[in-house]
């Protein structure tokens, strides 16, 4: 059983793929059910992990390819932490996105890659090894291309383009990395950390430099960020799932594996290597936002806001202390709850308004009233107001910070809470203040695209509010940070 | 002091088919070099198989196989020669092939 | 035993037997032969994977007298992978090489010269015994000839000819080279080379040797003739001449560098070997990258992969040290040599059923097709994946074992090409992508494709995956009887 319970978590995922390539276009019905009892299925799997996980049990699951080359699947508390979130996520994104398309065409193209990303990154986070989380780094890479280019015009086709030409170099640097270290360590499992004093420091820096590429392309970690904009011409539920759950998740999530798991964080601080990233975070915490201020479409606003809201996570993860690293944990969960609300409300906006821009906004509180209750929860917790879930995040990283040496981190902090206040704020203004336009059209009738984005509202509120409670993710966060990185 | 000879001779016949093969556009007279050169080496193996001017039966079998798939191989290139003679009236390769200016597909 | 006779001449008796039978039992007797060849095969396999290699000395002579037969882990994975080509790409045929549909020449000619390629590709990799592997070479050069041409145009004609100048060049080449082991050895048998005492010619012997084998493998800068010759081919003979043919003299160079005179491997020499093969991979990626066909794009990209192959010689060290990574380049060498020939066959058989499709394979002809064929288009997209060594496919499994073994040996720059070789396969492989899945109205199809031919390129281009999820038992197999060179470096 413990074998086969992380290996059952990625079929969940897996099996329904597989099939749902397929079925038959106009067999609606048999597709919805098969990705729902999937995403039912795997969440009841990790919940049941979750209580046997806390009660000490382990999972362990390996498949051989070749000496070195091993696909390992391991549960530990951090795996569990990004997995619930997918795994969660997965399942109101499911929802949204069978209300999103109806009987729209190609949907079976559609929810088969929809489930085959959900299982590459299930399978990432569940990886024991450097080996195995490249493969799924692959997968994912592969499967979210025909997301990105769904709708097949030419944004989505050149976005997709772009994906491709940001992240096939990314990988191979990421490969060169990894090989690059096992060939003078053997092979890394993140749970004995290798010894990496066979190297020289100088490729121990060049290596942690290829790693932060690789990874930095899905993070959309400056400069390496231009193609996550551009893939806001997908769908609104591949946006969603591009920016919470999937593919800049698994970035963050690499970033963080690579500085606990493989360096340890004593010797990212030893080698000198945690300040420039924590600089380079920095920078595009502010660069991001500083762009996301210019522009006027919804989506790509909140797109360029989440390649603010990712670094956060990265700044966490190098400045290398405790109190950082746990803002930076809980943020990987916050910011998920929050952006997928918001990208939630701003498919909702599209579809049942017609409103792609920032000034067709106007007024629109009065006429959809609970997605913009939504947008405003999940607007708010990005800048941080407490007690929303940003503010915690935010919190625990100036703290963070401080415990660090680094106090300019609160002033990046600040600046960046005044930059997002300042790209979201006219938005509620527009929202909540300004009168709709005489011929202003609307409604909400769409239970499937409305339920969703109220739950994970909720969600993103509940997490901020109950922050202190045992089984809220900054506990967990705290539990992994003082369990397995603890002194 | 014979067996030098064999050998040299087979030199010689390889030098001059490989200028053939080399040298002359003309498809039938490529062959014919080619053949040229079959025989030079075949003339040397007799040659150098006769170690110690003990007869040796192996080089003898190889040979006789050898000339075999020589003459087979060079009956197919005769007939392609024929063959592409025949379609575009020359018995020349064109000097490159005109990969995208063909339309259809085979 | 009796498999190993039965995978060498059943073969052969068939392409008798298409030949002789009248035209309606042709396809029904070339099925049931591949049907048997492909259980022999897998007998085979099975019986070397579980009891080592197998040897049989033909007529009960030893060498030098006699000729030498075996099958070790190495023959035995290309014969199995030979029977998984040669199986589909009968299946193929059979759909397309209708008199009616392929003209008489194909449906004629196709299935003894098929049969013919399949025993000689056999023979070769089973021979222990130079001159033995010089016939078996040249029967495949002339099936592979005759099948370039088999297409009947004027452009197939030329190309066939100038593959034939080539491959005749490389046999005369290959056979003095022989020659000059005879005379200085008094015997042509890999296992007896092995233990002679070292000749002053034996550099040249095997310099000319290898310079054969580089004109028939196609590798650069003898790779001119192979694109058009395999673009204006017939698509279910171009399968079996990108995935298999050159594949037959890079075994030989294995063994005759492998086994034969490992002791000849200078680091000078591995080095001029593989600096073709890294120029190849960059070339042939370039020049398939500006193609317009479809067939072309496939045919260059094979020049381009076939490079990889050749980065085993020094990735297997030179200068007689034990270099421990050498297992891995060469396990690597033979798992891209697998896995590319399942996804090459799988994407001309794939260009195939687009041709049958539309008449045509320019880029431009074949948009939008993935959405009437979309079991194709997921065979080809398969396919690519492999060919660009992403995860989980046989070709990552391979360009991982190199890459590894680049950085174990401090050779990272070869780690470099096959980084960036990847990336230049996704270059050429993303313009027909994206013009298969291009959203473009639906072209009327010249014929309609059964679903069954649909599934056979789709079928190897799973197994190409297979090979890297499932990589375990390959590649014990591959070390069923591996020479110590290949585990302790050359």
């Amino acid at each position: 059983m413990t074998a086969a319970l992380p290996v059952l978590i990625v079929l969940t995922s897996l099996v329904p793929a597989c099939v749902t390539f397929f079925l038959a276009q106009d067999s609606h019905r048999l597709r919805n059910g098969l990705n729902l009892s999937g995403a039912v299925l795997k969440l009841a799997l990790i919940v049941w992990m979750l209580f046997a996980v806390a009660g000490g049990a382990s999972y362990e699951a390996t498949l051989p390819l070749a000496p070195g080359l091993v696909i390992l699947l391991r549960v530990d508390a951090l795996a569990l932490l990004f997995i619930s979130l997918s795994a969660a996520l997965w399942f109101a994104t499911t929802i949204y996105a069978i209300a999103y398309f109806g009987k729209k065409a190609e949907l079976s193209r559609f929810f088969g890659f929809f489930s085959l990303c959900v299982a590459a990154t299930t399978g990432l986070a569940l990886s024991g090894s450097l080996i195995s989380f490249f493969i799924f780094f692959e997968l994912l890479t592969l499967s979210t291309w025909p997301l990105v280019a769904h709708k097949q015009d030419k944004p989505s086709l050149a976005a997709a383009r772009a994906y491709l030409a940001y992240a096939l170099p990314g990988s191979a640097a990421l490969l060169w990395a990894i090989i690059w270290l096992e060939s003078a360590t053997g092979p890394v499992l993140f749970t004995d950390p290798p010894d990496l004093s066979v190297l020289e420091p100088g490729a121990l820096r060049a290596i942690f430099a290829l790693f932060i590429i690789g990874v930095g392309v899905k993070a959309a970690l400056v400069p390496l960020h231009g193609w996550l904009p551009a893939a806001m011409a997908a769908p609104a539920p591949v946006s969603a799932l591009l920016h919470a759950v999937a593919v800049v998740k698994a970035g963050a999530f690499g970033v963080v594996r690579v500085i606990y798991d493989v360096f340890g964080a004593g010797n990212v601080v030893a080698l000198g290597v945690g300040w420039p990233l924590a600089v380079l975070a920095s920078v595009t915490i502010l660069w991001g936002s500083l762009r996301a201020l210019q522009q006027d479409e919804i989506k790509k606003r909140l797109a360029y806001s989440t390649v603010s809201q990712v670094s956060y996570i990265i700044l966490g993860a190098a400045l290398a202390s405790p109190l950082a690293m746990i803002g930076g944990l809980v943020h990987l969960i916050h910011q998920g709850l929050m952006k997928i609300t918001l990208f939630f409300c701003a498919g909702i906006y599209d579809e049942r308004a017609g409103v792609k821009k920032i000034t067709g906004l106007n007024g629109m509180g009065r006429r959809l009233p609970w997605t913009s209750v939504c947008f405003s929860l999940g607007a708010m917790g990005m800048i941080g107001l407490p007690p929303m879930a940003g503010f915690v995040s935010k919190f625990y990283l100036g703290l963070g910070g401080l415990q660090a040496g680094a106090p300019w981190v609160l002033g990046v902090l600040a600046a960046s809470t005044l930059l997002n206040a300042a790209y979201f704020l006219p938005l509620l203004y527009r929202l909540w203040v300004l009168p709709a336009p005489e011929d202003a059209k609307g409604d909400e009738r769409a239970p499937g695209l409305v339920v969703p984005a109220v739950v994970t509202a909720a969600a993103s509120l509940g997490v901020g509010l109950l922050a202190a409670s045992p089984i809220s993710p900054l506990s967990w966060a705290t539990l992994i940070v003082t369990r397995e990185y603890g002194p | 002091m014979t067996l030098t000879y064999y050998a040299l001779t087979g030199a010689v016949l390889v030098g001059l088919g490989a200028y053939g093969l080399l040298a002359v556009p003309h498809l039938i007279r490529r062959i014919i070099a080619f053949n040229l050169m079959g025989s030079g080496l075949f003339l040397f193996f007799g040659a150098a198989g006769a170690r110690g001017g003990v007869p040796d039966a192996i080089p003898q079998a190889l040979i006789i196989t050898g000339i075999v798939v020589a003459l087979s191989a060079s009956a197919l290139a005769v007939g392609l020669v024929v063959a592409l003679a025949r379609r575009s009236g020359k018995a020349f390769l064109p000097d490159d092939y005109p990969a995208d200016d063909e339309d259809r597909a085979p | 035993m009796s498999a190993l006779v039965a995978v060498l001449t059943l073969p052969l008796v068939a392409a008798l037997g298409v030949f002789v039978v009248p035209a309606r039992l042709r396809v029904p007797m070339a099925l049931a032969s591949a049907a048997m060849i492909t259980g022999a095969a897998l007998a085979l396999c099975v019986t070397v994977a579980r009891g080592g290699p197998v040897m049989l000395m033909a007529g009960g002579w030893a060498p030098p007298i006699g000729i030498a037969l075996r099958a070790d882990g190495l023959a035995a994975a290309l014969i199995i992978m030979t029977a998984l080509v040669m199986g589909a790409v009968t299946c193929a045929a059979w759909f397309e090489a209708s008199p009616a549909r392929a003209g008489p020449r194909m449906a004629f000619g196709f299935w003894p010269l098929m049969l013919l390629l399949w025993g000689a590709l056999n023979a070769v990799y089973l021979s222990r015994d130079l001159f033995n592997l010089y016939v078996g070479l040249e029967l495949i050069s002339l099936a592979a000839v005759a099948l370039a041409a088999l297409s009947g145009t004027a452009q197939a004609f030329a190309a066939a000819l100038r593959y034939m100048i080539f491959a005749l060049a490389g046999s005369l080449l290959y056979l003095a080279g022989v020659v000059l082991a005879y005379a200085a050895h008094g015997t042509l048998d890999i296992g007896l080379l092995t233990a002679r005492t070292p000749a002053q010619g034996d550099a040249l012997a095997l310099g000319l040797m290898t310079a054969g084998l580089l004109a028939k493998t196609a590798l650069f800068p003898f790779h001119v003739w192979l694109p058009p010759a395999h673009a204006s081919a017939p698509a279910p003979a171009s399968a079996l001449l990108s995935a298999l043919v050159p594949k037959a003299s890079f075994l030989i160079l294995m063994r005759l560098w492998f086994e034969a005179m490992p002791d000849l491997a200078t680091p000078a020499a591995l080095l001029a070997l593989a600096v073709p093969g890294a120029a190849a991979v960059l070339w042939g990626g370039v020049l398939a990258l500006v193609q317009k066909r479809l067939k072309l794009i496939i045919a260059y990209s094979t020049v381009a992969q076939l490079g990889y192959m050749f980065l085993v010689f020094p990735l297997a060290g030179g200068g007689g040290a034990a270099q421990p990574w050498a297992a891995g380049a060469w396990t690597g060498a033979v798992f891209h040599a697998l896995s590319h020939g399942l996804a090459k066959a799988a994407m001309f058989l794939a260009a195939g059923i687009y041709i049958a499709a539309v008449g045509s394979d320019r880029l431009g002809d074949l948009r939008g097709l993935a959405r009437a064929l979309p079991m194709t288009g997921f065979a080809f997209a398969l396919a690519a994946i492999t060919l660009m060594g992403l995860p989980p496919s046989g070709g990552f499994t391979a360009k991982y074992l190199l890459m590894t073994s680049a950085f174990a040996a401090g050779q990272w720059p070869w780690a470099l090409l096959l980084a960036g070789g990847g990336l230049l396969a996704a270059g050429y492989f993303y313009r027909p992508m994206v013009a298969l899945f291009a959203r473009d109205a639906r072209v009327p199809l010249l014929r309609s494709i059964p679903r069954a031919w649909q599934s056979v390129p789709l079928v190897l281009a799973v197994l190409s995956i297979m090979l890297g999820l499932l990589s375990a038992t390959p590649f014990d197999l591959l070390q069923v009887g591996r020479p110590p060179p290949a585990s302790e470096g050359l």
